[in-house]
């Protein structure tokens, strides 16, 4: 038995400790937002975090998470619970196109945000050309990730001063 | 035909619950409907239906076409709330299901009344079904950028102005008041003499009573309220939540999982199969022999993947078995010796006298250019749902023409269409992939004989090596120049023609014009890729275009304007392109620009790119791009659409490169079938023009004017002109000359 905490909820899943965390978050724990792309961590379409950081689940056997808390896109927001700042940014920006990359763009762009608030064009470049994205929506996410970031400096600056 | 064409009229009805209809009828029919048969009379057969108004006052723009990420839902709707004017907040859009009853009727009329924007990419398509006009009706097809341009005229428009018509007059008669003192604002009709108002709802009942008009006025441009805005696309907030439902994320209970490996040689079939090697390992439940290919269904897919890894498989051998590409070039090139020396060519577009005038030229241009296979690669990986119980087939996946999709499916599995149902999902990605029907044919064929769902998924290096390619080409060119420079005959010959036609079409006034071509074929199976043919001939034709202008010692944007003297819709995009990207700006050492111009699917582009060339590898920094579609209907999404075209079309000219080595694909996964990614993403601006001409296409236009751009950029920077696509195939860091020496 592989234990995981997905999302805030401890799982137990009955898998080969070789398997991917990938297929263990969609085909066992049927959380269908992570992605499959590649399958060899040269896509980023299923990045999720792990303890927060983002990690390229197709290559993560579950074993290396054992134990350890994975957030995947359902655990960062919708519109019933509220969208995170990102995935608001995404919809005014009017980000994705076909979209099946996306839940892994937003997966590395609130790490990034987490570790940078304020990140430059080149620090977006670094941070996020490991998700490819075969729409070509980069101008929109680089976009997006900016006015990410100003919403969430001005909602810190209004908690600050209230 | 024509017959046909003018019996099918706009109809009304009302469905349960007070919901009033809008479709499309044919008169007569005697069909028992499955879908809405309650809308159309005894002496009527509805084709399709478009839109709905419920009791709520709910607009719902029902669309015959695929979401892809071309916001087509949304488009569709727009077209259809605006001739309504209906309230925008009110308006909902719901995909057709696949069903023959919601054939796509504006493509089919488009091609009956021989329309020119119809696309001549699906006149096979068409003309399979063109002997009978019900089975005129097996189409609803998203592709060739035709949604806006057909089914959004000759459907959209049309439901939602003969719903206002009859909304109207049922007002008219409940107030009793003049027709001509109505008005319609925002889903309300008002009789401002009486100081009433009601939403359109309270009037469903008795519209429904009415005959709708045949051919209700559409606005005009200046009358538009939704059209011309931006709106927020419907398919993007589910599409921030992982909450999307495409192909691959179907989930059906006891469902199984299936991974396939085909034969890597085209053509070729499996041998010898060692089951017993994996049957034992984790997981596995069964290894089914396709012939062609072969599959392993598991508990998981991972599962299947690591049997399918290990299983012994020996396929069948054949001549194309020993191929390489460049033996594929060498047969080029001989074919197109060949057809010259033997008078053999076919005949694309002859004007003039091409030769004779080459003949006794005193300047004369020559240059040949290729460039290789590509694949679409799909975000998406390849797969499909399928389950068959009780005597039906039910398939889930993404796919860009469903009908076509379940009769493929039913033949390949003897079930008769109608017990063969399609669920269409969002698409991750099409590109034209998505209108072949392979993956679906397998997971049927896999499902047939298994008491479970199985989801058929295929690795990226099965998507990679399984592809319908785009063609590799060879192009070659001679244009004779006059005293003033100025090509007075032009000759282009290439090697395989697939559509459409108009592709190697230049727009430039030359007189003397032979475009021809050889067949050449070879066991590499091609498919329609965003732009089709375009995708090389832009290439090929506004790469010699430039080479020209530089022969001539012209400055390429302006000798181009000056061909263009007589197309000035073209000229005042290219104009467009060349001002905003300030062309006579100066630019820093290392860095170039380029500029090309191309038509296709009705809509022009003209695009600059600026490029740094640093230590031999380019940066394409900024790319300016000025597009004229006859009218954007939505220009966010237009601009979405011209920055996803450059990005697909940028990868392909800096790195796609499908090889074939010993007859299979070389290339795998995203490490050798290298992706544009963020950090080499140039700056995008794109300026819109509304000609007023008619409405082109969106999807596919953006793609094939950034290649030659691109290589034109790239000799203004380096002096090295890129006569074969990638460019990765190219060191830059050339000895010598820059272009500004040779200009
Ligand atoms: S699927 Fe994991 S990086 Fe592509
Ligand atoms: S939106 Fe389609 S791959 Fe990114």
């Amino acid at each position: 038995m592989m234990k995981l905490k997905i999302n805030g909820e401890p799982r137990e899943f009955d898998v080969d400790p070789a398997t991917p965390v990938l297929w263990v978050i969609r085909e066992q724990a049927g959380l269908t937002g992570t992605k499959f792309g590649c399958g060899i961590a040269q896509c980023g379409a299923c990045v999720v975090h792990l303890n927060g950081s983002p990690i390229r689940s197709c290559v993560t056997p579950v074993k290396a998470a054992e134990g350890q808390e994975i957030t995947t896109i359902e655990g960062i927001g919708n519109a019933n619970r509220g969208l995170h700042a990102v995935q608001q940014a995404w919809i005014a920006e009017q980000v994705p196109q076909c979209g099946y990359c996306q839940s892994g763009q937003i997966m590395s762009a609130i790490a990034l945000l987490r570790r940078n608030a304020s990140p430059t064009d080149a620090e977006i470049d670094t941070a996020m050309s490991g998700n490819i994205c075969r729409c070509g929506t980069y101008p929109r996410i680089r976009q997006g990730i900016k006015a990410a970031a100003r919403a969430i400096a001005a909602t810190a600056e209004d908690s600050g001063n209230g | 035909m024509g017959k046909w064409t003018r019996r099918a009229f706009v109809t009304t009805g009302i469905l349960a619950g007070g919901v009033l209809a809008v479709g499309v009828a044919i008169r007569p029919g005697n069909r028992k409907l499955k879908v809405a048969g309650l809308v159309a009379g005894e002496d009527e057969t509805l084709i399709n239906l478009w839109l709905k108004l419920g009791p709520d006052n709910i607009v719902t723009a029902i669309v015959p076409h695929a979401e892809m990420g071309q916001g087509v839902h949304t488009t569709l709707a727009m077209m259809l709330a605006d001739e309504m004017d209906a309230d925008w907040s009110l308006v909902r859009v719901l995909e057709a299901p696949a069903h023959p009853e919601y054939a796509n009727y504006a493509l089919a009329k488009g091609y009956a009344l021989g329309d020119q924007s119809f696309p001549s990419w699906l006149l096979p398509t068409v003309d399979g079904f063109f002997l009978q006009a019900t089975k005129m009706m097996n189409l609803q097809i998203t592709g060739g950028s035709t949604s806006t341009p057909t089914t959004g005229l000759h459907a959209m428009r049309v439901a939602g102005a003969a719903a206002k018509a009859v909304l109207l007059q049922a007002a008219a008669t409940a107030w009793v008041v003049p027709l001509s003192e109505l008005r319609a604002h925002n889903s309300v009709i008002h009789h401002d003499a009486s100081n009433r108002s009601a939403p359109y709802a309270e009037f469903a009942l008795g519209a429904a009573e009415l005959d709708a008009p045949v051919l209700p006025r559409l606005k005009s441009t200046e009358e538009f309220g939704i059209m011309g805005t931006n709106v927020q696309k419907f398919d993007i907030p589910a599409k921030v939540d992982g909450s999307a439902q495409f192909g691959i994320d179907a989930s059906l209970p006891g469902m199984k999982y299936a991974t396939v490996m085909a034969a890597p040689v085209f053509g070729t079939q499996l041998e010898t199969v060692d089951t017993a090697a994996i049957q034992d390992m984790p997981g596995v439940r069964r290894i089914v022999n396709l012939g062609d290919a072969v599959a392993v269904v598991a508990d998981g897919y991972w599962q299947a993947k690591q049997a399918l890894d290990r299983l012994p498989v020996q396929f069948t051998a054949s001549d194309a078995g020993k191929r390489e590409q460049s033996d594929i070039f060498q047969q080029f090139s001989a074919d197109l010796d060949d057809a010259i020396a033997q008078g053999r060519e076919e005949t694309d577009l002859n004007k003039g006298d091409a030769r004779a005038a080459i003949a006794k030229a005193d300047r004369i241009v020559e240059a040949e250019y290729r460039v290789p296979y590509l694949a679409h690669a799909a975000m998406e990986p390849m797969n499909c749902t399928a389950w068959v119980h009780d005597g039906v087939c039910e398939l889930w996946l993404g796919t860009q023409n469903p009908l076509g999709f379940a009769a493929d499916v039913a033949k390949a599995i003897d079930f008769d269409q109608e017990n063969v149902l399609v669920h269409n999902q969002y698409l991750g990605g099409g590109f034209g992939r998505r209108a072949f029907s392979d993956y679906a044919i397998q997971a049927a064929r896999i499902a047939v004989d298994s008491p479970y769902p199985v989801k058929l998924i295929w690795s990226r290096e099965e998507d990679m090596r399984h592809d319908h390619y785009r063609q590799a080409s060879i192009s070659r060119f001679k244009a004779a120049l006059n005293d003033a420079g100025m090509p007075v005959a032009w000759e282009n010959q290439f090697v395989n023609k697939h559509d459409p036609v108009e592709a190697p079409y230049i727009p430039y006034g030359i007189d003397n014009q032979f475009i021809h071509f050889a067949e050449s074929k070879t066991h590499v199976p091609w498919g329609f890729w965003r732009s089709v043919d375009h995708s090389l001939h832009a290439f090929f034709t506004e790469s010699f275009i430039d080479e020209v202008a530089v022969a001539a010692g012209k400055d390429p944007y302006r000798y181009r304007r000056d061909l263009l003297s007589g197309a000035t819709r073209f000229r005042d995009v290219l104009d467009l392109a060349a001002s905003k990207s300030e062309w006579d700006r100066k630019l820093a050492e290392n860095w170039g620009r380029g500029i090309a111009i191309h038509k296709s699917f009705g809509t022009i582009v003209a695009q600059v790119a600026e490029v740094e060339v640093i230590d031999g590898k380019v940066r394409v920094q900024r790319v300016v791009c000025a597009v004229d579609a006859g009218f954007a209907i939505h220009p966010d999404g237009m601009k979405a659409q011209m920055e996803s075209g450059i990005a697909y079309g940028l990868t392909a000219a800096l790195y796609g490169d499908i090889s074939i080595g010993r007859g299979a694909v070389v290339q795998s996964n995203f490490h050798d079938y290298e992706m544009l990614r963020m950090n080499e993403a140039p700056a995008i601006e794109t300026y819109i023009l509304n000609s007023g001409e008619a409405i082109g296409g969106a999807g596919e236009p953006g793609t094939p004017a950034i290649a030659p751009a691109l290589a034109n950029a790239i000799f203004d920077a380096t002096g090295k002109r890129i006569r074969e696509l990638p460019v990765k195939l190219h060191d830059l860091r050339v000895p010598g000359h820059s272009a500004k020496d040779v200009a």
